[in-house]
């Protein structure tokens, strides 16, 4: 027996550590562009902020589109929601309010990376020492992440994490690619330029694949087969379709246990059937754009009807 | 004022129940211990064993202070203890059920009728009501202070929602962590099986209709509460959910949760919210941390509240000074462990003798708690006492004065080494058809030299408290 509000403070705690995460990988992306290409920094600075989807808060407080500004304000500064700072104080403040559904590991993880995370990010971050700060960052995530996956007893708080990372996750893949889509079309009359190399480099790094983007393809960057790894790919841990696997899968166990299915499980089925009979061809030919829009649509959908057919509120 | 060490009393040298640990701590490298101190810090923090500070803005989580030399009991020390504990815990669930009942001892004269029928703490909501199997504090902590060899004294009754037991846990732990060693050469009777020991007792408690096992849980206001960390610890250790007020709801003439699945019946709620927030239909109208109509589920018999609402009667500091009276009304014996002497300033006489007095003195309000509105007259500068003076002759009711006692003192590691401090000691008592009392307790401590109070927010620590097994 699980209470709604538990299964509410468990879902979020993982959207927050998930998305502090993602703050640090995505200015990852950004640092490495800006210090690879010297032109239109500010530009690839943007579409950081459009990802991350701060970009309209961070220009009522910054004119510049700078690696400082920037990074302060996605890693640190507590007035942005979804800065690492914040998101990982909410995810301590849902930690705490749900104490007694995690294992002691599990908390005491996510207390010292609350901990350790404050002290870092108290005073503006040095530019020298920013690599180091979101490596201590992914760091203290990763920490999390395997002290949950190696004490969490797989049962209905389970699920119910999961399914937090999973549409954050999602959600987060999907923005990347929709603010980058359209480098990722193949009618862009300078495909093959250096300049997209570096822009396709850009959006596999901000997912953690630039290296295993090779395992898995040729050595070039191919816009195609960068769409097909990040939507389709079913064993690539951000795509798309993995997340829904996994959705689909700790929704199908609470359904199992509790013996009953709600919208949330029809909502995340026809996802999942969908991204399962797409090729990258049709996704394009119907537009990547739209197929991207809709796709964040129905995860914000999924995420709603999930908090509704659990009695989250 | 010279007060009594429990581990070296000045003439008599080392006290006997601390003579295997002082052995111990002979052998041990000082610098060693002090790496335990800190070793002892990290271990909290990292638990985030915290509490809030109400009225500080910054660090609104701290840490207890913990020490690591233990106050230790003896077998027999003990055994007097509880014999009084018990004794007094009885009379306070006699006295309950009598006040909100046929009121003998009122009728007897034993106690004001006025002390009553004014007082915020009664409230008239339970008169007439029994609560499943007749127990009305289920869970109390008797603060005592021990000012020599065989005198000890209550200092309060603490029958609402003491608080602090999860420390008495934790400290326990930590020391089993630090000092394993220690627990091999010396013999301490366990504390660790509270929480089990809890669980049963509520359950025990269960309104006569359960079917089944009962469901249990405990009732929190919330996570920015100062002792959440206790209500999370306990629900876990007990293995019962963890509710907050938006969580419950009335469904079918009974207290329900709502989980992932729906509304589920809840039978014993240990609750940590105070009476005034419990029924927004029955007191506060803008509490949002209670359940509204659970008051009218509790007269029908349908749910045990633990602690029972209206049990603030019993522990007020008004009440307190009737204590050996109210023991011996309802036990047929003198009460076992003393009162602290109490002026009552409602009494001309009294007022009048604290008014000149004030200066060698603890004033305390009779509603207060946690250390808060309190003068500590020795300690206090001329300025200070004239300024509570006024107070106390504004509203001579709203005060109780006490002589300042001198609180027997323990040791604590610092820099220099040991060197004593004032200590308190709280046991817990749990009450079902059966009274328990864990063996030790939780002990506070005044870090400040020469300071009186040992209150957490005001600047106190805690010890492990260790009975022997002797």
């Amino acid at each position: 027996m699980l209470l709604g509000r538990t299964a509410n403070g468990l879902y979020w705690m993982n959207r927050y550590i998930e998305r502090a995460e993602n703050m640090a990988r995505l200015v990852d992306a950004g640092l490495r562009m800006a210090l690879t290409r010297t032109q239109n920094a500010s530009e690839e600075w943007n579409s950081v902020l459009l990802s991350a989807g701060s970009d309209a808060a961070f220009t009522q407080k910054y004119s510049d589109y700078t690696a400082a500004n920037v990074a302060d304000f996605l890693l640190r500064d507590t007035s942005n929601p979804s800065s690492t700072m914040t998101s990982i104080e909410t995810a301590r403040n849902n930690a705490r309010m749900v104490r007694t559904a995690l294992t002691r590991e599990t908390w005491e993880s996510i207390n010292e990376a609350w901990m350790s995370l404050k002290r870092m990010l108290a005073k503006p971050i040095d530019e020298r020492d920013l690599p180091s700060v979101l490596d201590a960052i992914k760091r203290e995530t990763a920490l999390i992440r395997g002290s949950f996956y190696g004490t969490m007893l797989r049962n209905e708080i389970f699920d119910f994490s999961q399914l937090g990372t999973y549409v954050e996750r999602a959600d987060n893949t999907a923005r990347i690619l929709d603010v980058k889509y359209y480098v990722l079309l193949p009618s862009i009359s300078w495909v093959g330029s250096t300049l997209d190399n570096y822009q396709w480099e850009s959006i596999l790094r901000s997912v953690s694949a630039h290296r295993s983007y090779r395992w898995v393809y040729e050595a070039d960057y191919k816009p195609s087969n960068i769409a097909d790894y990040l939507i389709l790919n079913v064993r690539m841990p951000r795509s798309l379709t993995f997340c829904y696997r996994f959705l689909t899968e700790h929704l199908r166990f609470l359904g199992d246990d509790y013996g009953e299915r709600h919208a949330c499980h029809v909502t995340a089925g026809k996802t999942q059937a969908m991204l399962a009979a797409g090729s990258i061809k049709d996704i394009f030919d119907a537009g990547l754009h739209e197929f991207l829009a809709n796709f964040i649509r129905d995860n914000i959908r999924l995420g709603d009807e999930i908090a509704q057919d659990y009695r989250f509120y | 004022m010279a007060a009594f060490d429990e581990m070296l009393p000045e003439i008599s040298g080392l006290r006997k129940p601390y003579s295997a640990y002082d052995r111990w701590l002979k052998e041990q490298d000082p610098a060693r211990l002090t790496e335990k101190m800190q070793d002892a810090e990290r271990v909290f923090r990292k638990t985030g064993i915290t509490f809030a500070v109400y009225g500080e803005q910054e660090a609104s989580e701290r840490l207890i202070p913990f020490d690591i030399v233990p106050r230790i009991i003896s077998g027999n020390e003990w055994r007097r203890l509880t014999q009084g504990i018990e004794q007094r815990v009885q009379a306070l669930n006699a006295f309950l059920d009598d006040i909100y009942h046929r009121q003998e001892i009122l009728r007897a004269g034993r106690v004001p009728k006025e002390l009553i029928a004014k007082n915020e703490a009664f409230l008239p909501e339970m008169i007439g009501v029994r609560p499943p199997a007749g127990v009305y504090t289920h869970i109390i902590g008797v603060d005592i202070v021990r000012i020599s060899e065989n005198e000890f004294y209550v200092l309060e009754d603490n029958a609402r929602t003491p608080s602090g037991v999860s420390y008495m846990l934790e400290n326990r732990e930590t020391m089993m962590q630090l000092f394993p060693e220690l627990f091999q050469q010396i013999k301490v009777r366990p504390v660790e099986n509270y929480p089990q020991l809890l669980r049963q007792s509520l359950a025990a408690v269960r309104p006569q209709g359960t079917k089944g096992a009962p469901t249990i849980a405990v009732l929190t206001p919330g996570s920015f509460n100062s002792a959440y960390f206790e209500h999370a610890f306990l629900a876990d250790q007990m293995g019962v959910q963890l509710v907050e007020g938006q969580d419950l709801r009335v469904v079918d003439g009974h207290v329900a949760m709502r989980t992932t699945e729906g509304y589920k019946q809840i039978d014993v709620l240990y609750r940590r919210v105070d009476d005034s927030f419990l029924d927004p239909l029955t007191f506060r109208p803008d509490s949002a941390l209670g359940v509204p109509g659970i008051m009218d589920v509790y007269r029908a018999g349908n749910i045990t509240i633990a602690n029972a609402p209206g049990t603030g009667i019993a522990d007020d500091k008004a009440i307190y000074s009737y204590m050996p009276e109210i023991v011996e009304f309802y036990t047929g014996r003198k009460a076992i462990l003393g009162n602290i002497p109490t002026w009552r300033c409602s009494e001309p006489d009294s007022l009048k003798y604290v008014l000149e007095h004030i200066d060698e003195l603890v004033v305390k309000e009779v509603h207060g708690s946690g250390g808060y509105g309190m003068l500590v007259g020795p300690a206090a500068t001329k300025k200070e006492c004239e300024d509570f003076s006024k107070k106390l002759a504004a509203k001579p009711s709203n005060y109780i004065a006490q002589p300042t006692l001198a609180l027997s003192t323990c040791p604590i590691l610092t820099d220099k080494g040991l060197a004593p401090r004032h200590v308190d000691l709280r046991p817990y008592v749990l009450v079902s058809d059966r009274i328990q009392i864990v063996p030790g307790g939780l002990t506070r401590v005044a870090l400040k030299e020469g300071s009186l109070v040992v209150n957490s927010s005001q600047g106190g620590g805690t010890k492990d408290t260790w009975v022997l097994d002797d």
